[in-house]
């Protein structure tokens, strides 16, 4: 018998085991095709209950998720915040308390600070799922984003994948790097010196502030967003001087190989960290990722509304 | 201990699937818009069995899908780990065809009411029949086949299992295993 | 009062005691050190057979909170954590509400400290409303009774400002305490930068962001003359810098807290709040360098930078939750259990680390960091081999922040004679 999920919630990439990681994206297989139906919706999830809180700005993520827990047959409610719960004045256990009170049995949890599902989580009964913390983790996104390299390539072992754009404070790079390590494939990171996290190569990953290096023979290449903001906080000089040395388009592509994946997990800033031309070309498989979004989330909902052993609580 | 007793050899099997596919030829009159539907894991490899039966007779391929019952069972979750969902292929519009639906042992009828259900989802089938290896009693559900390898009164402590060379067995066989004192 | 305490060995490194003797105390002071002493007419026994009597301990880094967040810690309560935890002297920081930038708040906070039973001695604020833009009164807080002046949590980052402080301060013979963090280089951060912030994915403090400032302030140091004590160091090179500075007869001390001299960044693991500092935990090469800077007298003393926070306020996410936890009450068990019983620095050492260079750099009278006939009984009575674990429940502070709840520590404060009165620990419930 293979291994089966027992945990309670899914926190981040960092703790699962390779095995876990296996039956998420096994499951996630199987629930592929569900959204190819011509009804859209099993009644596994009947009677549960789940609470979206995003407690930071997400459409995507939020969207995902809620078609998902409706796929799936769950009752949802969603709180939409743009404030952090200090600004609220409400404490994190005091949201908790409330959750608790509305008997929810699966908790979603965008946050902007890092490590806040991680505190909630064991005092909670109800699952809970990190739909992104601060730049810690966004175990999801790190999961659909395996799932299609999957799809394509078959395998994740010994694939080069590289991460290009904003490392330090990407929350995908870093689920990514725990998640794909674990299952074997060569994960390279590149940006500015400013945006590459201290000691990141301890994680197994290859740093480097060349693009050239994290292109050439790459199988995969992820590329994440980059926002204006790090300008202003001095990363790196402008948008214009990081797009002209990190910027992917075809020239640089020709140096990846002939079947190379480029994913972003959006949204896109056409133009900065990748042209047009490249978003809507054939190596692209963004859009997909946005699907096999959907078909991660139900999985991860599925197997954490199972029972879990008792003094896990 | 567990004792066990063999009901059908290999050949037995075999013997009431050509049968079990007559009937369903002579009850539908013929392969028109005619579809197999196994229920995993045990039922989809019967139904690709019964669909070469019914090939070699009529010299028709009908069409074959595979149904994971998993998400629609009636005891999801309560205790313990959820089950593995495994993926349900039916890769062709149902609506207007007579299905049949096949698995390997019919007991309290849930898997098959679960069954219903999914197929529901996936149009609306003009007839669905079922057609089962073995039929052990104990209904639970309004539910009755309509086609029906052998029937084996049991006890609820017995279990009955099918076992295929498909799922890596190393013979055919159909038996029945009981706890204790080997009373049979 | 008058008491006779007797059979306790007696550690006081400033006078060379390491020695079983009785000690009789008259009218709150010490009349008598001797063998087989008589009590004092009236007075009661104490039998301290199998305990150390060490000179009462004095933390030059408290947060008393008084006034503005009382909810936190009043002098008070405050007073009480100090007596559980054998101190008998406490410097209190000034970044009060309102800060203690004028002498009506140190008067307050004096008069506040005369009804409890301990000593305090506040410090000031360098500059007005601790902005970093103009000197405070600092001849006027002296006179109100300071012993020394800090922007505490805040580095006075103006340079100038800095070298005007230090002369004046040092005209007025005022220890000057740095709060040393260059705050531009720790950003937003909330955890040591390095392996642990990446993995855990908080925004780190680098080493760098003390070190630059404690370099700035031993250049100012020098050009001034001034008494600069650095508080609590958490890095490797700044013992480094330290110590060179002091090879160089730069006036400076320093000061480093239990927590850094006993955990790592790896504690920050589970997001727990309690471990969130600043200066935040560091590496195991930063843990080993300071205690042997501390050993080797590079850094002259234990502070605990006791720093209480409601539990709501610490309840709140990682990158949220204030900065600080407490320690007076587990300081000298966390030293103990980490340094003596590891065999890492003798008793009589940590007692100068705990008692006597505190009250050499406060420049406190004679009597206080050692065992002095005449002067006023302050002493601290320890358990050395007594095992115990930290609860939150036993806490007299009024907040429960500690890092140490959950940890078993060896070797426990039994009493704490203070002003002559005697807080006798074993008779309560407090084990």
């Amino acid at each position: 018998m293979t291994a089966t999920w027992t945990r309670k919630d899914l926190l981040g990439m960092r703790d699962l085991s390779r095995e876990e990681i296996e039956i998420l994206l096994q499951t996630t297989k199987s629930f592929q095709e569900i959204s190819l139906r011509p009804v859209k919706k099993v009644p596994a999830l009947r009677g549960k209950t789940v609470a979206n809180l995003f407690f930071e700005p997400s459409t995507r993520t939020r969207i995902s998720f809620e078609l998902a827990e409706k796929r799936l047959s769950a009752d949802t409610i969603n709180m939409v915040g743009s404030t952090s719960s200090m600004v609220k004045g409400e404490s994190l256990k005091d949201t908790a308390r409330n959750i608790e009170s509305l008997k929810v049995d699966i908790v979603v949890m965008r946050h902007s600070s890092s490590g806040a599902p991680h505190r909630l989580a064991p005092i909670l009964k109800a699952s809970v799922i990190n739909a992104g913390d601060g730049i810690n983790e966004h175990p999801t996104q790190a999961l659909l984003d395996m799932f299609t390299i999957l799809e394509k390539k078959g395998s994740l072992e010994g694939l080069k994948v590289s991460f290009v754009g904003d490392i330090l404070h990407s929350r995908v790079a870093r689920s990514n790097i725990w998640g794909l390590t674990k299952m074997g494939a060569k994960v390279t990171v590149c940006s500015p010196k400013t945006l590459l996290p201290p000691e990141i190569e301890k994680l197994g990953v290859t740093p480097t502030t060349d693009i050239h290096e994290a292109v050439r023979n790459a199988d995969v290449l992820n590329l994440l967003r980059i926002q204006l903001e790090r300008q202003t906080e001095s990363f790196f000089p402008s948008i214009r001087e990081y797009a002209n040395f990190y910027q992917i388009n075809q020239e640089i592509l020709k140096e990846a190989k002939p079947d190379v994946l480029i994913m972003h997990p959006g949204p896109v800033n056409r133009g900065v960290e990748i042209t047009s031309e490249v978003v809507d070309g054939p190596y692209s498989v963004i859009l997909e990722q946005v699907t096999h979004g959907l078909a991660v989330r139900m999985a991860v909902l599925y197997l954490l509304s199972g029972g879990v052993k008792e003094e896990e609580e | 201990m567990k004792q066990q007793k063999q009901v059908l050899d290999s050949e037995g099997i075999r013997r009431v699937l050509i049968r079990i596919a007559h009937e369903i030829l002579e009850r539908n009159k013929g392969t028109g818009d005619l579809v197999l539907i196994g229920v995993r894991t045990g039922g989809a490899h019967l139904a690709k069995r019964l669909a070469s039966e019914i090939e070699t007779i009529e010299k028709v391929q009908v069409l074959l899908g595979v149904v994971d019952i998993t998400l629609y069972r009636d005891d999801l979750s309560e205790l313990g780990p959820q089950a593995k969902v495994r993926e349900t292929k039916i890769p062709f519009d149902i609506t207007d065809k007579k299905v049949i639906l096949v698995d390997d042992v019919l007991y309290t009828g849930r898997t098959i009411r679960a069954a219903l259900d999914a197929l529901i989802d996936f149009g609306r089938p003009q007839s669905i029949q079922l057609a089962v290896l073995a039929d052990r009693g104990h209904r639970e559900l309004p539910i009755k086949p309509d086609y029906v390898g052998k029937n084996i009164p049991t006890s609820q402590t017995e279990t009955v299992e099918v076992r295929l060379v498909e799922d890596g067995k190393p013979k055919d066989e159909l038996v029945i295993l009981s706890q204790g004192e080997g009373t049979l | 009062m008058n008491l006779l305490i007797r059979g306790a060995h007696v550690v006081d490194p400033k006078n060379k005691v390491d020695e079983v003797l009785d000690l009789r105390i008259e009218r709150n002071h010490i009349a008598a050190i001797g063998k087989s002493l008589e009590p004092a007419t009236g007075g009661e026994i104490f039998e301290a057979k199998g305990l150390y009597l060490l000179p009462g301990l004095i933390d030059l880094h408290v947060h008393f909170r008084e006034p503005g967040f009382e909810q936190k810690e009043t002098i008070e309560t405050g007073a009480l954590a100090a007596l559980r935890g054998g101190f008998v002297g406490c410097v209190s920081m000034p970044n009060t509400n309102p800060p203690c930038d004028h002498q009506s708040v140190i008067d307050n906070i004096i008069r506040k400290a005369r009804e409890v039973p301990l000593h305090l001695f506040p410090a000031g604020t360098i500059s007005k409303g601790r902005q970093g833009a103009e000197l405070s009164e600092m001849a006027d807080l002296k006179r109100a009774g300071i012993w020394a002046v800090t922007d505490d949590g805040d580095w006075v980052t103006d340079s100038l400002l800095m070298r005007r402080a230090m002369e004046y301060a040092s005209m007025l013979g005022l220890l000057v305490i740095s709060h040393c963090e260059d705050r531009r280089l720790s950003a937003n951060g909330v955890m040591n930068e390095g392996l642990m912030s990446t993995r855990l994915g908080l925004k780190g403090i680098p080493h760098e962001s003390e070190e630059v400032a404690v370099m700035r302030d031993i250049q100012l140091a020098r050009l001034t003359g001034a008494r600069l004590h650095v508080a609590h160091l958490s890095t490797a090179r700044t013992v480094k810098l330290i110590r060179e500075a002091k090879a160089e007869g730069i006036r400076v001390t320093a000061e480093v807290t239990p927590h850094h001299l006993s955990l790592t960044d790896a504690s920050t693991e589970g997001y727990n709040t309690n471990f969130k500092m600043n200066p935040p935990l560091r590496t195991p090469e930063d843990v080993d360098a300071v205690q042997k800077g501390l050993e080797d007298g590079t850094i002259d003393c234990v502070a605990t930078d006791h720093a209480p926070h409601t539990e709501e306020e610490k309840m709140y996410e990682f990158d949220e939750a204030p900065f600080g936890v407490i320690g007076l009450e587990t300081s000298l068990g966390v030293c103990l259990t980490e340094l003596v019983h590891a065999k890492k620095m003798t008793l009589a050492k940590l007692v100068e680390r705990m008692s006597m260079r505190p009250a050499e750099i406060l420049k406190l009278p004679n009597g206080y960091g050692e065992i002095k006939k005449s002067a006023e009984a302050n002493v601290t009575l320890v358990d050395l081999n007594q095992d115990w674990i930290v609860r939150a429940e036993d806490f007299l502070s009024k907040s429960k922040n500690s890092c140490f709840i959950g940890k078993k520590l060896k070797g426990r404060v039994a009493a704490t004679l203070c002003m002559g009165k005697l807080w006798d620990f074993q008779k309560g419930s407090h084990q």
